[in-house]
């Protein structure tokens, strides 16, 4: 049973090794990813079910039990990020199946989408903090790869940005892992959560969870240490712009909260005013940036960093309900995100241009382009019934109820103006006419369509679905954020203590 | 490079080099060494090789691409990783057997992991510098 | 020692900081490596230091005997120094071909991708 929650790791790295050695043989390769993508799906949801109907499950890996070994644990927070991942990832390899170019197949392209998910699922997985920077670095090794190969000009500039900055939240990361060890000589995380909540209240503390603040938020993308998305991301094909934008930074956020809900929750007041700032900050510059932009791509890639804004504030806040908004919020988001640079793929693909001044007609030529953009892009910006609602509309009664007027209505104002952006590409991709001198004339067959379609589909009907059953995906959330507010089920599951 | 000295040397370090990290690889198994150390020391073997001989040379002497050796490495720390767990027990727990084999000492799924480690660090070691020389 | 150990910590990231600060491309890479190693050192330093005894069980006991040094910082940054070996390389790899791509060194020639007519 405990076997379970090691296969989101192995199978990647298994499906990743075989790739690497099938290298010349790009249809076997393409078979080997499908299949582990299903497969993935299959049992993050089969985890996904068992953490909810019964309990938390640890491994402890290597037979060590808990502080002393390495542990991987899904309770309900873990395995909710699992199956949106999974998802979501077996939604791009899908699309990726006649989207990807020939010569890139060829660079490792599939063994490196896995690795790429092995890091994620590790990092959701994992119990000890320092096995959480060691699948950081897989996963963030893996994504230099994916953004730089083909080796294009642009690339290349945006993977530079990229890289740096990532490098140095690294830095921040293992500097704050070497303290922590320091002050408390375990690197577990429920032992962690133990020790300091038993060790009196200290400066050197507070310091070091400013050091997971800096580098988590680097890695998810908080003002004002963002400028390596914007740059970087509308950079490499959009299959991995995709994926990129639905998990990367959101394992960010899943750290930020994780770490901030189980091991520095001694001195709240402290860090969720920071938070709260913040995430205020985030959310406006990330719009405004967005409003700028004339690049399908780089108008999604702003509204990431103006989204990662709201999970914040359902932090900084922290109250149950505005947890509860985040967790709505992150796994709403992750298939949005995702769906809308897929759909910006599909306008490229019949359209041959991301630049909202060459485009237009979309909606004309394929009217079911522009439902399935109109259904994630009104989700984004909060439409009723759409999933994107409930989430904003949870952490902005959160914030009301403890009067937080001022950050709730930076919210709101946040909300139209996504709206502004996602109208402003409607407007010009879909609905006014392509100027003449830039229509090109491609040509799609209708199975190439048909197979790029259908996981937009697939993505587009789980915001809907979320949008409709609200209340039961609320329940969940709540569930979710009961067991990170009260952490001591957690921890007793991890150490293998008995609850009395 | 061409230098007499150098080339000289090479021809009877490197056999002595790839000994020396076969040795360390298996005292690892009991006392310091191990599969990293062992790989690192067999790198720098092939990477002397590739100085004197250049890159050709050294391709013909691996045999395999250096990713295969990274592939075949992680492929073999894996299978010993799950070892234990067809026999019951959590992924990656050290499995011994009751064979004492010379040398080696007891045979366990340790030595496999390292073995695997071994190949993988020098797979990624001379991907790193052979992709490096070619540039140029 | 522990002193000292942190003091050169200190130099190691304001120099690489420093490094990082400046615009030409080895710099940067330049700038990590200390960055890298400073955190390593922090990691060594915050774990206790132990001099002259090693965390090895000597021969014919069953368990490590006072005093011992800590092995997890060491194992730590074993792992995080093969960690910043493979992303230095990369890092290399990646700058170079860059440097060729665009033909300048200088960081302030790498913004085309930041303008609002990119693509346009």
């Amino acid at each position: 049973m405990d076997f379970l929650i090691s296969l989101p790791v192995i199978l990647p790295l298994f499906s990743a090794i075989l790739c690497v050695f099938l290298r010349d043989y790009v249809k076997a390769q393409k078979t080997i990813n499908f299949v582990t993508a299903s497969l993935l799906l299959v049992i993050s949801f089969t985890i996904g079910h068992f953490v909810y109907h019964d309990d938390i499950i640890v491994l402890n890996s290597g037979n060590w039990s808990a502080p002393f070994g390495i542990v991987l644990v899904a309770d309900l927070f873990a395995s909710s990020m699992l199956m949106v991942s999974n998802l979501v990832y077996f939604a791009v390899v899908f699309y990726t199946l006649n989207n990807i170019d020939k010569e890139r197949e060829k660079l490792y392209f599939y063994p490196l989408l896995n690795t790429l998910m092995m890091g994620v699922n590790g990092a959701f997985l994992t119990g000890d903090i320092f096995n959480l920077y060691v699948w950081f670095e897989v996963m963030l090794i893996s994504s230099f790869v994916l953004i730089t190969i083909g080796g294009e000009k642009s690339q290349l500039e945006g993977a530079i940005k990229y890289v740096t900055l990532n490098l140095i939240s690294s830095f921040f990361f293992l500097t704050g892992v070497g303290f922590l060890y320091g002050l408390t000589g375990t690197l577990n995380m429920a032992d962690l959560s133990v020790q300091i909540s038993n060790s009196e209240p200290s400066v050197l503390i507070d310091t070091v969870s400013l050091l997971f603040l800096a580098a988590f938020g680097i890695k998810s993308a908080v003002f004002p240490l963002f400028f390596w998305l914007p740059a970087s991301y509308h950079t490499p094909p959009v299959v991995v712009s995709a994926i990129f934008a639905g998990l990367l930074t959101k394992v960010g956020v899943y750290s930020l909260i994780r770490v901030f809900t189980l091991i520095f929750t001694q001195n709240t007041s402290f860090t969720s005013d920071i938070l709260v700032v913040i995430a205020g900050f985030t959310m406006i510059t990330g719009v405004l940036g967005a409003a700028a932009q004339n690049d399908i791509r780089r108008i999604l890639s702003f509204h990431i960093v103006s989204q990662i804004g709201y999970m914040i504030m359902g932090l900084g806040l922290n109250t149950a309900l505005a947890l509860t908004g985040s967790i709505f919020y992150i796994l709403h988001h992750i298939i949005v995100k995702t769906n809308l640079f897929l759909v910006g793929g599909l306008v490229d693909k019949v359209k041959g241009s991301f630049a909202l001044p060459k485009l237009g007609g979309v909606y004309k030529a394929y009217p079911f382009f522009g439902v399935l953009f109109l259904i994630s892009a009104l989700s984004l910006a909060g439409i009723p019934p759409l999933s994107g609602f409930w989430a904003k509309f949870t952490i902005a009664k959160a914030g009301v109820d403890i009067s937080a007027y001022f950050i709730v209505g930076v919210a709101l104002l946040t909300g139209i103006l996504t709206l502004f952006s996602m109208m402003k590409i409607w407007n010009e991709a879909f609905w006014k006419e392509q100027p003449a001198d830039c229509v090109q004339v491609i040509k799609v067959t209708k199975k190439d369509l048909v197979l790029s379609v259908l996981p937009v589909v697939l993505l587009a009907s789980v915001t809907v679905l979320i949008g409709v059953f609200a209340g039961s995906v609320f329940e969940y959330a709540e569930k979710v954020t009961a067991g990170l507010t009260d952490s001591t089920n957690y921890i007793n599951a991890v150490l293998r203590r008995i609850s009395e | 490079m061409n230098s007499i000295i150098l080339k000289t040397a090479v021809k009877y370090l490197f056999p002595v080099l790839v000994l020396f990290s076969l040795f360390l690889l298996i005292r690892g198994h009991y006392e310091p060494g191990g599969g990293f150390v062992g790989g690192l020391v067999a790198a720098s073997s092939v990477i002397l090789y590739l100085i004197t001989e250049g890159v050709e040379k050294t391709k013909r002497l691996m045999k395999f691409e250096p990713v295969y050796y990274v592939a075949g490495g992680l492929a073999i720390s894996l299978l010993s990783g799950l070892v234990p767990v067809i026999l019951g027990m959590p992924l990656l727990t050290g499995t011994w057997s009751n064979i004492e084999a010379p040398v080696l000492g007891k045979l366990g799924t340790p030595l496999v992991f390292d073995i695997g480690v071994y190949f993988l660090v020098l797979g990624v070691s001379t991907k790193i510098v052979i992709s490096l020389a070619e540039e140029d | 020692m522990i002193l000292l150990l942190s003091i050169l910590a200190g130099i190691l990231v304001s120099a690489g900081i420093f490094l990082i600060l400046r615009r030409s491309l080895v710099k940067i890479i330049l700038g990590f490596a200390l960055l890298t190693h400073a955190a390593n050192l922090i990691i060594f330093t915050s774990g206790k230091i132990t001099p002259g005894k090693a965390a090895f069980i000597k021969k014919g006991s069953e368990s490590l005997s006072e005093p011992f040094a800590d092995p997890v910082p060491q194992a730590l940054i074993l792992t995080a120094i093969v960690i910043s070996f493979g992303i230095t390389a990369f890092a290399l790899v990646l700058f170079k071909k860059a440097y060729k791509a665009t033909g300048s060194d200088d960081i302030d020639d790498y913004n085309t991708t930041d303008s609002i007519k990119h693509n346009i």
